[in-house]
């Protein structure tokens, strides 16, 4: 087993392509893992100081679109005197493989900050193992 | 009446604290910008605050030791999907921490308290009586 390594910082990265918004606040990528199993997608999302209630999930046009919103009015009576990094709401979208996961079935667990979404893929398009000859 | 727009209200919050990135506050002391994890501080009222993003660790996994004016932070991150997946995208950190930050201020030890909720662990430093200003009445 690999020696546990030190952790280094993570900057935070920003939503690019915002000309559709007419918002002037800054708006955050979260970290994401995403991997797969035979029976499902799973996508891992770090979002800090978000809970349930700010959250939201769609699915349109194979499209996985999340968007998250922090609470700052716990920031309110704070002035900052020395920052590391920036806060804001978070928001990414993936494109999924066409038609394959059962929207109706997607599960999402928040926990500590991390969002895990399960996509359960559609009967179908569960890989068939190719043998090698 | 005007309302504030609140997203005007986030705007200019996110610029304060660009202002106060890497600040002077810390001075000459050791501690500065790098390690991990990132720490902001706030002042409120004569009293400090500090909030740490540390999504997915869990809170048995954060030790936490105060010492004069003196802050460690230390733990471990696991990001750990078993066995059987097959890996899209990896943009996750795990591993170790273990940061020491002095703060340019004397805090009361005993009345400090930390909280951890949705992955941000948020430090109340209330600052030692002796070191708060003081009227002085003149005679």
């Amino acid at each position: 087993m690999a020696p546990a390594q030190e952790l280094e910082v993570q900057q935070k990265r920003e939503l690019e392509n915002r000309e559709e918004s007419t918002i002037p606040a800054r708006i955050f990528l979260p970290n994401t893992d995403i991997f797969e199993t035979e029976d499902a997608l799973t996508v891992v999302m770090e979002m800090p100081g978000v809970n349930r209630e700010h959250l939201d999930v769609t699915v349109e046009d194979d499209v996985l679109s999340v968007a998250s919103r922090i609470d700052f009015t716990k920031y309110a009576n704070l002035q900052p005197v020395y920052t590391e990094y920036n806060v804001g709401h978070y928001r990414r979208s993936f494109n999924l493989a066409p038609n394959s996961f059962d929207e109706h079935r997607i599960s999402a667990e928040m926990k500590d900050g991390v969002l895990t979404l399960t996509l359960p893929k559609a009967e179908r398009v569960k890989p068939r193992r190719i043998p090698l000859k | 009446m005007a309302f504030a727009d609140p997203f005007d209200v986030l705007f200019r919050f996110q610029k304060a604290l660009d202002e106060q990135l890497d600040s002077d506050w810390l001075e000459n002391a050791t501690s500065g910008i790098g390690a991990f994890p990132s720490i902001n501080v706030f002042q409120r009222g004569s009293d400090f605050v500090a909030i740490i993003e540390l999504p997915g660790v869990s809170k048995d996994g954060i030790g936490l030791e105060v010492r004069g004016n003196t802050i460690r932070i230390s733990g471990k991150k696991t990001v750990d999907y078993g066995g059987k997946v097959s890996m899209h995208r990896r943009e996750r950190i795990a591993g170790n921490f273990d940061r020491t930050i002095n703060l340019p201020v004397r805090l009361d030890p005993d009345r400090i308290t930390a909280d951890y909720r949705d992955g941000i662990l948020a430090l109340s430093l209330p600052r030692a009586e002796s070191d708060k200003p003081k009227a002085i009445k003149i005679n």
